[in-house]
């Protein structure tokens, strides 16, 4: 018994460590002057994958179900925190404050949009909720690209056609933009931040697999009418497990907004490409494995960058890739050559050792 | 009349769609798997037309039966390589695997034709109509893609209904292990089905491209997606399902377009989308499939 | 009181009379066997009973307790527990997990607490730790508790479902074709465990089994159902000599 939970302990150490070890490598490569710029404006992306990865495994990998709309919750999360950030340049002076809340609040929207989508969604079994979400993250995108909000000395001003309709007083400011976004956030995503939060992530998504919820999760990811029949609410564990991976994408979300000069809902920031590409890094790394999601968000984002000669053919590569990967992990005839193959390896493992006994 | 107008162009997306739908219908009720590359093929069907008419300057009926031979050959060959070694893999494993086969798609046409639009030449040579005093004018691709859907339902129905192969397809999708066991060969009418969709998929990427004459990589990927939608609006696996929802959302898109707004049409579509699945989880003609305890 | 009670149940799927006018009487403690020939509707008799269907006709009590048209997770909490045919284990799970995943609603806590690993969590996840290995124990399974579920022999399979049900700490247990699949030293050596269940958790077991060496040596009391209807119930020696048995077992 005991051993169970030392190996659990030791292999989550490992995670964490490596992340801690990427963050102290770089930071003495950086004081010795060795990052270069390519490589610095990399920081931060890099951490925002990784969490958006880790939190769509947990959806994908430990609950099970496909959800291309990842970026959506994302979306949420980003437009949140830089709306709340810029409204609160008076009121939270401190833009360490106001980020730290702006990444609270961002999470909580995109945690509650997550319910409120995982509601009706969850009802659905497979490619229709992969093909609901994905609905679901174009919708958002689209919402907010038709979005003007502003504000005047009367308060909040909404529209959908144009700023002019808003009707804002002298001195009145648009703080949305429709396809222009938002504006004047301040750029206070750092690299230390983002490893941080993505240490968060792994904490929170880490614990939660090994606890009584995500038991429970993954009993109904196994088998959804046997955990049913040992009484476990499959409703309120689905929509638990999908809201905490929208409130992580929607963190990430935020540390993306706050590191731009313009948040714009453009289909290359939000669209369901985007999600697509965070289900590259979860599938690469390894369904329901949290930390081969970080170990692809990581290489996978840094390497075609950094062998520019790649990167006409990174899409290629990574299409071909998905493709070899399921047929390998998942095709019943590799399945079995596989098993066959390791009992083979295990019979002359034991004979040998049988041999020198 | 411009109301008039937009209705009968969106009647005209909407059997596009439909089209698209079918494959997608078809390979979905028979296979139980959702071809996300389905929406990719339209695309190669589009600069394989493109490549015979345009670059090597043949005609365009010559053009469209490269094209159905070009996809036909290749839905049979993405079946084969990609998603037979699948069969009895979890719904995920599959799916995430047709996502591979369409991004593959994409991007090897990106690598052979560039990201640049390429402006396509209408295979429609038909005139347009114009009724009511020139009032309302129906371009010729409308006339013929609404004609050519009509063709293809009630073609695709007889096939289904009246010959060994399109019972075999019945069959297999009713219950495939018993169909199995009645002699039916499950391989060969899965590759079969794929054969006819991507067909299909070539002759609605020609008129797509028709009505809407630019052409990238991306080309058939959204109509892809909005067609499925459409397949699980009408009720997937149903063929009378896939025209109705292929009609309703492409009305639906041409009408919010015209009258609320062309950036929140597409919203629009996939809110009703959301709707419908609450309202009827198996579309408006679908039957419900009960998991076997 | 009876520990299980059907009145008139009755459910139809596209106007086939899947089971039509069933009535059965368990007593507290009994070990029952419902037989009857492939078809005749005795799974769908266990997914009424646990509520995966909800019956057209009829009423189910349970201990004196009306659980007709409740919901699969109520009526589990409630005290039913099952097996099934073809084998539902959480296959990529560990043989441990799988019975702690039962244990699910007799040893709560949050999930906040799970994620911050708060001391209940620790404490819970101690006492979880020792009855599900007392449980393995039971079932001589406590030496593979850490494998995957799925790289249980078939035999063991069986027995961890039955584990996983238990953990559930039902009053009444159903094993639907328990020894389907097991060699005969398997199945003697499941009537062993059957029967060490009964004793040892005092528990009442409704068992759907096509071999009759396993019911007629376990089972005191027999309902055989055919064509979705009852055909004769009682004592087992008496109803396993009725000719009307063997005929819709053999055909005329």
């Amino acid at each position: 018994m005991k051993g169970k939970k030392n190996k659990i302990l030791i292999q989550n150490g490992i995670t964490y460590a490596m992340v801690i070890l990427f963050w102290v490598v770089i930071q003495i490569l950086s004081a010795a002057g060795h990052v270069s710029s390519l490589m610095k404006g990399l920081l931060v992306p890099l951490c925002i994958y990784a969490i958006l990865a880790v939190s769509l495994n947990l959806t994908v990998g430990i609950l099970g179900e496909l959800s291309l709309g990842h970026a959506g919750f994302m979306c949420v999360g980003a437009f949140t925190g830089a709306f709340f950030t810029r409204c609160m340049e008076v009121s939270i002076p401190s833009v360490g404050v106001r980020f730290f809340l702006a990444l609270a609040a961002g999470s909580a929207v995109a945690g509650v949009f997550g319910i409120l989508i995982g509601i009706p969604v969850l009802r659905l079994k497979g490619d229709y909720l992969a093909i609901v979400t994905l609905a679901f993250g174009e919708i958002i995108k689209n919402l907010i690209n038709v979005m003007f909000i502003g504000r005047d000395s009367r308060g909040f001003h909404f529209s959908i056609k144009d700023s002019l309709s808003l009707g804002l007083e002298e001195g009145g400011e648009v703080i949305v933009k429709g396809a222009q976004g938002i504006t004047g956030t301040p750029r206070a995503a750092t690299f230390t931040i983002g490893v941080l939060l993505l240490l968060l992530t792994l904490i929170i998504v880490l614990n939660l697999i090994n606890s009584r919820t995500g038991r429970a999760i993954m009993a109904i990811r196994d088998n959804r009418i046997a955990a049913e029949s040992i009484g476990i609410n499959i409703t309120k564990y689905k929509l638990m497990a999908f809201s905490i991976s929208a409130a992580l994408a929607g963190m990430a979300g935020v540390l993306y907004a706050h590191s731009l000069a313009t948040l714009a809902a453009t289909s290359a920031n939000f669209g369901y490409n985007k999600s697509i590409m965070i289900l590259v890094f979860v599938v690469l790394g390894g369904l329901g494995n949290i930390r081969g999601s970080v170990i692809a968000a990581i290489v996978l984002t840094a390497l075609p960058e950094l062998l520019r000669g790649l990167n006409d053919y990174r899409m290629l590569i990574y299409a071909i890739v998905l493709i070899v990967m399921m047929l390998f992990n998942s095709s019943p005839k590799a399945i079995e050559i596989r098993t066959v193959f390791m009992e083979k390896i295990r019979r002359k493992k034991s004979e040998s050792a049988a041999k020198e006994a | 009349m411009s109301f008039l107008s937009y209705l009968i162009s969106g009647i005209s997306l909407g059997s596009i769609y439909a089209i698209i739908a079918l494959g997608y219908t078809m390979v979905y009720g028979i296979a139980r798997m959702l071809n996300f590359a389905h929406g990719d093929i339209i695309m190669v069907g589009g600069f394989a037309i493109f490549t015979v008419v345009s670059t090597l300057g043949m005609a365009p009926l010559l053009g469209i039966i490269t094209a159905a031979a070009v996809c036909t050959l290749l839905g049979v060959t993405i079946e084969f390589v990609a998603y037979r070694p699948l069969r009895g893999a979890s719904s995920l494993a599959v799916l995430i695997t047709a996502i591979g086969v369409s991004y593959l798609l994409q991007n090897l046409a990106l690598l052979i034709f560039g990201s640049n639009a390429r402006q396509f030449t209408s295979v429609v040579t038909m005139p347009g109509l114009k009724l009511a005093g020139g009032r309302l004018s129906i371009s010729g691709e409308t006339i013929v893609t609404i004609l050519v859907c009509i063709v293809i339902m009630m073609s695709l129905t007889a096939f289904i209904n009246k010959t060994r192969i399109g019972q075999a397809m019945l069959a297999v999708s009713e219950d495939r292990g018993a169909a199995a066991l009645m002699g039916i060969n499950v391989n060969r009418t899965i590759a079969i089905t794929f054969a006819i969709g991507s067909a299909l998929a070539a002759i609605a990427g020609a008129l797509l491209c028709s009505t809407y004459p630019s052409l990238t990589p991306y080309t058939g990927s959204m109509p892809g997606i909005k067609a499925f939608v459409a397949a699980v609006f009408g009720g997937i696996g149903s063929i009378p399902g896939a025209l109705l929802g292929g009609i309703i959302l492409g009305v639906v898109e041409n009408l919010s377009k015209a009258y609320i707004s062309s950036q929140l049409s597409d919203a629009i579509v996939f809110s009703l989308l959301i709707v419908i699945l609450l309202v009827r989880p198996t579309g408006i003609l679908g039957k419900k499939i009960n998991e076997k305890v | 009181m009876a520990m299980l009670e059907t009145k008139n149940l009755g459910i139809s799927f596209g106007g086939l009379k899947a089971v039509d006018n069933f009535n059965m009487t368990i007593e507290k403690g009994e070990l029952y066997g419902l037989i009857g020939p492939n078809g005749a509707g005795k799974t769908t008799v266990f997914n009424l009973l646990t509520g995966v269907y909800k019956p057209d006709l009829g009423t189910i009590h349970l201990d004196g307790r009306n659980i007709t048209g409740k919901k699969t997770i109520e009526i589990n909490q409630d005290g039913i527990a099952r097996t099934f045919q073809n084998i539902r284990l959480f296959k990529e799970l560990t043989v441990l997990d799988n019975v702690k995943a039962g244990l699910h609603n007799h040893h709560p806590y949050s999930t906040a607490e799970g994620i911050f690993r708060l001391p209940k969590y620790y404490k819970v996840e101690r006492e979880m730790n020792d009855r599900a290995m007392e449980l393995l124990k039971v079932f001589d399974l406590d030496g593979e508790w850490e494998y995957k579920a799925s790289n249980l022999p078939y035999g063991k399979q069986r027995k961890l479902e039955i584990a996983r049900a238990l953990a559930t700490d039902p009053k009444l247990l159903l094993l639907d074709e328990p020894a389907a699949g097991m060699n005969p030293n398997e199945t003697a050596e499941l009537m062993e465990t059957i029967r060490f269940v009964r004793e040892e958790f005092d528990m009442t077991i409704l068992l759907i089994e096509h071999d009759m060496k396993l019911v007629s040596g376990i089972c005191e009391k027999l309902t055989v159902l055919n064509f979705g209807q009852v055909l004769t119930q009682g004592e087992t020696s008496e109803v396993l000599n009725d000719r009307r048995v063997i005929t819709a077992y053999l055909g005329e």
